[in-house]
């Protein structure tokens, strides 16, 4: 009977999160037979532990295991994508404020978009992607991400002004790539 | 507030993240300062690039069914499952008669695995030794009591150790019956009240395999052979603690 309850309240609390938990994984991955792999696995360890749920926010506890599973499998079969590491210094931005390309940037279609999101280091996109696509507050993506809000927000700032840059420079005529 | 430290913050302050003396402080600044609006207009922008591109992916549908299937005890689950191929074997199954359902259970397409059957019944017994208050039948901490103790009720030697010194005392050995045969159960405690029921019988086969953990009931079990002799360990331990006492054993 127990057991009946806890299949009925997976069904009920984790279920409905599996687009969020596929979206996630997808961008992380950027394919979609990868990003199927790992929602899978990563619904059968939710499933496993969800005796260790007790209540609070199901979407953030259940995208915090796709975000793990994924990180594992990134180490495993895609170790160059986590080697990004980011002196912030460094690779520091340059600031494209000046450019008045609001315009295009708003004109800017699926395709550009995609890949310009797609190009960016996998903790940016995770940002960009929790933030402007699952619209999730700062403190629930710092708790996931397990980093401070201020590192939530200096990733989104420079993740934004990387695709900025990337959206900008494709959609000024005449300056190439 | 200058430029430099408006940096980073209007990001925050385009996502609503800032106090209401924090956002103001910006929009006055944001008022004065053309460079700093215009900067403000393009994350605007990028944002409403990003919603409307539609980035948004959604799972396949055939991923949901997958996942559903894989969950353990899936058929108790059934209830959500649309009218479709389920169905169908369901009711086609007793007119195709006893030929299919072995084809069918050989090739374990459907129904719980013989993995997730065998951790129902591993479950089942250690429920049933705490229920009956028959734990034990030879109690004892001294594995050199316990072990000769087997000698003659089992046709193999469970290897026993007492792990007391590792925080899991033996309490003592009981026969149990699994899988169609008697066999060794081992009784453990962890801090005084977690009882880990460990079964052990001969291997059907004799490659070892590396430790599986699962889930029935509520309860954690691990899995594993080695030597020749299945392990299974099951207790209301979480998972970690009870990886623990399977890798003590090793």
């Amino acid at each position: 009977m127990e057991e009946l309850d806890e299949q009925a309240r997976f069904e009920e609390t984790i279920m409905p999160h599996l687009d969020a938990a596929y979206n996630l994984a997808r961008w992380l991955t950027r394919n979609e037979h990868d990003a199927q792999d790992v929602v899978q696995d990563a619904f059968l360890r939710a499933f496993k532990y969800f005796s260790g749920f007790h209540g609070g926010n199901s979407r953030s506890w259940l995208l915090s295991i796709v975000r793990n599973t994924t990180y594992t499998w990134l180490q495993k079969n895609r170790k160059q994508d986590l080697a990004t590491v980011f002196d912030e210094k460094i690779h520091d931005i340059e600031d494209t404020a000046a450019n008045p390309e609001a315009l295009l940037l708003k004109n800017a279609d699926h395709q550009e978009v995609m890949r310009a999101v797609e190009q960016l280091p996998v903790e940016f996109r995770e940002v960009m992607v929790l933030r402007e696509l699952e619209g999730m507050s700062y403190k629930e993506i710092a708790e996931m991400a397990e980093v401070p809000i201020g590192t939530v927000m200096s990733r989104l700032a420079r993740a934004r002004k990387q695709l900025q840059q990337a959206l900008g420079q494709r959609l000024q005529p005449g300056v190439s790539q | 507030m200058n430029c430099q430290e408006i940096e980073t913050l209007k990001h925050a302050y385009a996502d609503g993240e800032l106090d209401l003396v924090r956002a103001t402080e910006i929009e006055h600044h944001l008022s004065d300062c053309r460079a700093c609006s215009q900067a403000y207009e393009n994350i605007r922008a990028l944002s409403t690039a990003l919603k409307s591109a539609d980035l948004y992916f959604k799972a396949p549908a055939q991923l949901k069914r997958s996942i559903r299937a894989s969950l353990p005890n899936k058929a108790r689950s059934s209830p959500t499952m649309s009218f479709g191929w389920w169905q169908w074997l369901k009711w086609g199954i007793p007119a195709a008669g006893t030929a299919l359902i072995a084809v069918l259970l050989a090739t374990a397409s459907f129904g719980p695995s013989p993995e997730a059957r065998l951790a129902q019944e591993v479950t089942a017994s250690h429920l049933r030794s705490l229920l009956a208050d028959h734990l034990t039948d030879v109690a004892s901490s001294d594995q050199h009591t316990v072990k000769p103790w087997f000698a003659g009720k089992v046709d193999f030697a469970p290897p026993v150790k007492d792990l007391a010194a590792q925080g899991f005392p033996l309490v003592g050995g009981r026969l149990d019956y699994l899988q169609d045969r008697p066999v060794a159960a081992l009784v453990y405690l962890r801090n005084q009240h977690h009882k880990i029921n460990l079964f052990i019988w001969p291997a059907t086969r004799s490659a070892n395999t590396a430790k599986k953990s699962t889930v029935s009931r509520g309860h954690n079990l691990i899995h594993w052979n080695e030597s020749g002799m299945t392990f299974w360990a099951v207790s209301d331990l979480n998972p970690t603690e009870l990886r623990e006492f399977a890798d003590l054993l090793k």
